[in-house]
């Protein structure tokens, strides 16, 4: 029998969209997928070692009060798993450890950086050296944009990609990070997966609001040294199919979305590594 | 032992926060500063040690990379002022409540005890400003005084070491829960100061029903059973103030109105609702007979409709006016979390899938003094927009459609109209999903927040009669998280079958929530005791009418109590069990072995009289219009462009998240740069299906100033052919009708009441005409009708407002269009007809008149267009589509050109018109039932053929030059404007 490949999404505590992104795993090929509240992992009802795939989606976790995606790591963090004494951040660990992918958008993305588990340099996933932080205009905005891909970047997600169209909705996605070495390290080792960009995805923009929110030199999607962790501000799960595209009445578009690419990938890497 | 964790950036780090402050400072209260930097406060409180403290700052509390902290000291320096704003005691403050559950975990077993957070913020303000110019800003933008509490400092007495006291707005009440008893047995005056008192807007009528009530022997008998007797309890009355509300009750649609028309002809009309609203659906619904596609009308939270042969859709809408004029963000927040509850609240529960917003507001650039204790609408408008972005956005529902309308006279009293629709399976575990059922013996189990003094008695309070350390009870601030962890919660259990039935607690609280369950069983037996509580010192009536939010009452069989309890438990949420349902024919509750209330639930349901009331029409007259045609078209076309309701609203639009849950077909912003204005929204919420809905809004209450008949119609025309415009079709579209009027029961304070009546009459008269004529159901409907301002002499009366909201069907969602112009060479056609129809107009309004020939709707002839064009867009003919409302044909072809990126060339020589001379009335006239559709020149013969029969002329061409030329109707060439300097106009006005 062959193997099967399995996702997990992670919900709850204001987490908003599993019910796409899980469908974004079925449409790529996944042969299960669950919908997970992250209590049904703390109750040991569920457990991340089962799967192969963890998607951590977007949304607010607990209001992004205190700071976006703040108290959603803490949590991870801190509790622990019910009659076994084990932190969730464990199994987390593990997971990494088995060489298997997370994937974070948006909320997500902002729960792997302050978790420390991007951009991880050196294997060191419990620091956190880089945050996302307040757009620059101060506001939440829902926009789509273009973004350029980083050919050199070990990223799993986006193999054979040079550019997508993607909409942000976000109030915080300005990436930041705690010094400029670290800022050079991110680029010296092709931690940058993907900068805001003019619509022909060769230039990384500055300017709003092409990028919307003023990340530091672009940044809008980042990877660990394995490529196998993956954070992105842009919604890949929003453009599934070419009716999400927002001109899709007045442009000639492939049936599938873009969006799509970046999970089809993840799951074609998963059977064949990973199985 | 409390600790002050101030929060700040680091140096270098840009503050977002802070710099928009700043602007707006500069922008809304034109006084000039240099910088602001913000600052956040975490008053922590509990037993916790300095060292714990540092542990809690930089652990939850703060973000190493970007931002520094300070225990017991302040960060503050250099400053000119520092204001430092918090909440009262008893608003809800979500982030401090973040903090306490992030700071329980992060210490786990080393906490001793429990820990209390409050949560503040500074302002750190540098510039030439003297302490007024402080006061303006803490007063005027940063503070409402209702909800929050703020210091100012002075930079000059600053002493960095000692900083600033804690501010610790600990609820304390010293109040025992006892159950008061009222006699009424008093005299007339009396009863109607206990009204007064009590805020309980009985009248001397009503309260006189109670009387008798409990002077009833059988009745007295059964009271003194329970310990009562002759008079009637606090909670009981409150209870019945609340069931017996304007609110709750909607008095004035039911009343028994006689209406005098202006022929003197008198009508007698027993309800409104009755006779207008049901009786279109019903007969609508009959007609369809085993094709009925309505599944649950007015009974319920919301209305239900099939979607599918396995899903259900439902829909609500809701305003909340009052509370947004007081407090805008937390009005407008609590308004769009409450209207969730209804269709969550629905039925067995339906899945949230989108929301749709209309506000109405005075003019952000108002500038003339403000009548006391009326916010800026400036304000109004930037703090519901951003009440409604954070209700929206953090609950995880895309906001797909709305609109903004402005009129000087919702100074007195802002619309806020939210609505949300909702999908649930069609049957559950065998059961249908769209009805409710609840067993005697089923518990009664309250889910999510706690009780606390909020709402009660909404907005009717004054604020004289707060103190310090009292609990503000009139507004409210929603709390979007602890709503989505329970609708997370529910909608696992109802998947399960853990419950039989769920409710909203809104308005009126348990009282209604209970009280109305407990309808379908005959009676209830309720502890208010075991009522979960924000804080002691609650009274059992105060518990039973609360309006404390994101609170859902469930039916739960007691063999899967234990079950639904564990789940609730697992997922975070507080589940209480209040009482059992019974058939005992009695509304009765307890405060532990205590009966407080114990009513007939005939008499607490059916026991209000109907009001009487008269009405009496007699048609306005207006001075006509009289000006002449301007000489620059150009110029005049232009100047419609920037005016408040034809202009961009996307600066607010964009800050709504309108993607989230993947099914985003048609967007609020289309076209070749994303910012073209989308007449109606469609999404996809079953992304395995190509089955879409179709959502759209109509509302036009200029029209109302010459007759709300024909205003009511224009509003419904406006909804449906929105909905046409996008692909929707009338085979399967369901209306919510909401009106918002103002006081029409003559009084001494309303010597108008009759005219305004028969205004609401009228409107009602429309409706029925008009919904039955589309097929276009009511399914649910809300009313809300004490719009007035009246302070000392000053008395603001908002325009009578419908607004008409549709929601439809469509087979196949790869079928829609969108509104900009597609492709150079592509003809232009308009259909239906320009009548001299300017009255109300934007035009008019442009030039200072109102006029008197308002647009009036042929329902017969638009229904037929309607259908040929859904024809026509199914066949894939058409390649942009645009309705023509607000500005009429000149401006939806400019619309759909710039929208485009591309020019047109128009004649408007072939516009079919009647009775017009002008070019500006042609171009402005605001007829109803016509588009601008453009369309292929290769589906020229198949597209005129599917419109043969209907009035539809080819207009003109889509150039690809980028210019924008009318000629008139005398053949010389009127307009010649670049499309760009068109759309940045449009684009300007209200680009905040």
């Amino acid at each position: 029998m062959t193997k099967r490949v399995r996702s997990i999404v992670i919900t709850g505590y204001g987490t908003n969209c599993e019910m796409e992104t899980a469908h974004a795993c079925r449409l790529a090929g996944s042969d299960e997928v669950d919908i997970v509240h992250i209590n049904e992992l703390l109750f040991g009802e569920k457990r991340l070692n089962d799967y192969h795939f963890l998607n951590l989606a977007g949304g607010f976790l607990d209001g992004d009060d205190m700071g976006s995606a703040k108290a959603g790591a803490n949590r991870i963090i801190h509790a622990k798993v019910k009659d076994s004494g084990e932190r969730l951040h464990d199994q987390v660990l593990r997971f990494i450890a088995d060489g298997k992918l997370i994937f974070g958008v948006c909320n997500g993305f902002q729960l792997l950086i302050k978790l420390g588990l991007l951009p991880a340099f050196d294997g060191n996933y419990a620091c956190q050296n880089a945050t996302i932080t307040y757009n620059d205009s101060g506001r939440f905005e829902d926009r789509w944009v273009y973004l350029k891909i980083n050919r050199d970047a070990p990223c799993i997600f986006t193999k054979n990609l040079d550019g997508i169209y993607l909409p942000v909705r976000h109030g915080e996605g300005k990436v930041v990070t705690d010094s400029d070495a670290v800022l050079e390290q991110l680029h010296r080792d092709n931690h940058v997966v993907m900068q805001y960009s003019d619509k022909d995805y060769e230039e990384a923009v500055m300017e709003y609001p092409e990028n919307p929110n003023g990340s530091v030199d672009a940044i809008a999607g980042i990877c660990d040294k394995t490529g196998r962790i993956f954070g992105m501000m842009p919604h890949p799960e929003a453009y599934l199919h070419y009716t999400n595209h927002p001109r899709w009445t007045r442009e000639d578009l492939p049936e599938e979305g873009m969006g799509l690419l970046i999970f089809r990938n993840a799951i074609e890497f998963i059977r064949s590594e990973i199985l | 032992m409390i600790h002050r964790i101030e929060i700040g950036f680091k140096p270098g780090i840009r503050d977002a926060l802070g710099e928009k402050t700043r602007r707006k400072i500069i922008e809304h209260l034109g006084i000039n500063v240099e910088s602001v930097e913000t600052i956040e406060i975490y008053t922590v409180e509990g037993n916790l040690t300095g060292e714990d403290a540092e542990r809690i700052a930089r652990g939850p509390l703060s973000d190493p990379v970007i931002q520094q902290c300070a225990i017991n000291r302040s960060l503050a320096k250099d400053f000119t002022w520092l204001i430092e704003v918090g909440f009262r005691p008893g608003v809800t403050d979500n982030v401090g409540k973040t903090a306490r559950e992030a700071i329980e975990l992060f210490m786990a077993d080393d906490l001793p005890g429990s820990v209390d957070v409050y949560t503040s913020r500074q302002y750190i303000i540098k510039g030439n400003l003297d302490r007024n110019d402080a006061e303006h800003i803490a007063s005027g933008l940063l503070a409402n005084d209702l909800t929050q509490h703020y210091n100012i400092v002075d930079g000059m007495d600053w002493t960095p070491d000692e900083g600033l006291q804690p501010y610790v707005p600990r609820v304390t009440i010293d109040e025992k829960p006892v159950t008061d008893e009222i006699d009424l047995n008093v005299s007339d005056e009396a009863l109607q100061e206990i009204s007064n008192t009590k805020v309980l807007a009985l009248t001397v009528d009503e309260m006189k029903v109670i009387q008798e009530y409990v002077n009833d022997e059988a009745v007295l008998a059964e009271r003194s059973n329970v310990g009562l007797g002759r008079s009637v309890t606090d909670a009981e009355l409150e209870c019945l103030a609340q069931t017996w509300s304007e609110h709750c009750k909607h008095k004035i649609f039911n009343s028994l109105i006689t209406y005098e028309d202006e022929n003197d002809k008198t009508t007698v009309i027993d309800s409104l609702f009755s006779s207008f609203i049901k009786q279109s659906t019903k007969e609508i619904r009959d007609s369809l007979g085993k094709n009925d596609w309505c599944l649950s009308v007015f009974v319920d939270n919301a209305g239900v409709i099939k979607f599918n042969d396995d899903y259900n859709l439902v829909f609500k809408v809701e305003t909340h006016n009052s509370p947004s004029a007081l407090d805008p963000y937390g009005g407008a927040l609590t308004g769009i979390v409450g209207v969730n509850r209804d269709p969550f609240g629905t039925g067995k529960g339906a899945k949230l899938i989108f929301n749709t917003d209309i506000f109405c507001f005075a003019s952000p650039f108002y500038s003339d003094p403000l009548p006391k204790r009326i916010l800026h609408p400036r304000r109004i408008y930037e703090g519901v927009r951003e009440g409604v972005e954070h209700g929206g956005n953090k609950s995880g529902i895309p906001t797909v459609n709305g609109c903004i309308v402005f009129d000087e006279r919702y100074l007195g009293k802002p619309l806020v109209y939210c609505g949300t629709g909702g999908i649930m399976p069609s049957r559950i575990l065998g059961q249908p999903t769209h009805t409710k059922e609840i067993i005697p013996g089923d518990m009664i189990v309250m889910t999510g927040g706690r009780i606390g003094k909020d709402g009660i008695h909404g907005a009717t309070f004054s604020s004289e009669e707060l103190h310090e350390g009292s609990p503000v009870t009139a507004v409210q601030i929603g709390d979007p998280i602890t709503q989505k962890k329970m609708t997370d919660f529910l909608l696992m259990a109802r998947d399960r079958g853990l419950y039989r039935a769920i409710t909203d607690n809104g308005a009126g609280g348990l009282s209604s929530s209970v009280g109305e369950m407990a309808t379908l069983c005959g009676g209830c037996d309720m502890d208010l005791s075991k009522a979960p509580l924000k804080y002691a010192g609650l009274k059992p009536w105060e518990i039973l009418i609360s309006e404390a939010q994101e609170r859902m009452s469930l039916a739960v069989d007691p063999e899967k109590i234990d079950e639904f309890l564990a789940l609730a438990n697992e997922m975070d949420v507080e589940a209480t069990v209040l009482g059992y349902f019974t058939d005992s024919g009695k509304f009765h509750v307890r405060y532990g072995e205590k009966t407080v209330a114990y009513l007939d639930m005939k008499f607490l349901h059916e026991g209000l009289p109907a009001m009487r009331l008269n009405a009496r029409w007699t048609p306005p007259r207006h001075e006509e219009a009289n000006f002449v045609e301007p000489d620059d078209m150009g110029q005049a076309l232009k100047g419609m462009l920037s005016r408040l309701n034809i202009c961009s609203k996307e600066s607010v639009v964009r800050q709504y998240d309108h993607e989230v849950q993947g099914g985003s077909i048609v967007k609020p912003l289309v076209g070749i740069a994303n910012d073209g204005p989308s007449d109606a929204a469609v999404i996809r919420p079953i992304l395995e299906s190509y089955e879409g809905v179709v959502i759209a809004n109509g509302i036009c209450p200029r029209y109302s100033d010459i007759d709300t008949y024909h205003m009511a119609a224009c509003a419904i025309d406006e909804a449906v052919r929105n909905a046409i415009a996008v692909g929707g079709s009338l085979e399967q579209m369901a209306g919510i009708d909401n009106f918002c009027w103002c006081d029409p029961v003559e009084s001494e304070k309303t010597p108008d009441g009759r005219y305004k009546l028969a205004q609401l009459v009228r409107a009602n008269q429309a409706l029925y005409d008009y919904t039955k004529i589309y097929g276009v159901p009511c399914i649910s409907g809300k009313d809300s009708m004490k719009n007035d301002y009246i302070i000392g002499e000053t008395k603001i009366s908002i325009p009578p407002t419908l607004l008409f909201s549709v929601m439809g069907k469509i087979e196949d969602v790869r079928k829609a269009v969108t509104m900009d112009a597609k492709k150079a060479g592509d003809l232009v056609y308009v259909l239906g007809t320009t009548c001299e129809e300017l009255g109300g107009s934007e035009w008019f309004a442009m030039q200072g008149f109102v006029g008197n020939n308002v647009p009036k709707v042929n329902g017969t002839r638009a229904k037929k267009l309607y259908h040929s064009l859904t024809l026509a867009i199914k066949a894939g003919f058409v390649a942009s589509c645009h309705d023509c409302s607000d500005g009429g044909l000149g401006v939806a072809l400019a619309e759909t050109a710039f929208s485009g990126g591309l020019g047109m060339n128009i004649d408007l020589s072939s516009v079919p018109y009647e009775g017009i001379e002008r070019d500006d009335y042609l171009l402005f006239s605001e007829s109803q039932s016509r588009f601008v559709v453009t369309i292929s020149r290769a589906v020229k013969e198949r597209f005129e053929e599917i419109m043969e029969d209907n009035v539809c002329a080819h207009i003109g061409i889509v150039s690809s030059e980028e210019t924008f030329v009318v000629k008139g109707i005398r053949g010389n060439t009127i307009i010649q404007e670049n499309i760009t300097e068109l759309k940045k106009t449009w684009l300007e006005t209200l680009n905040f």
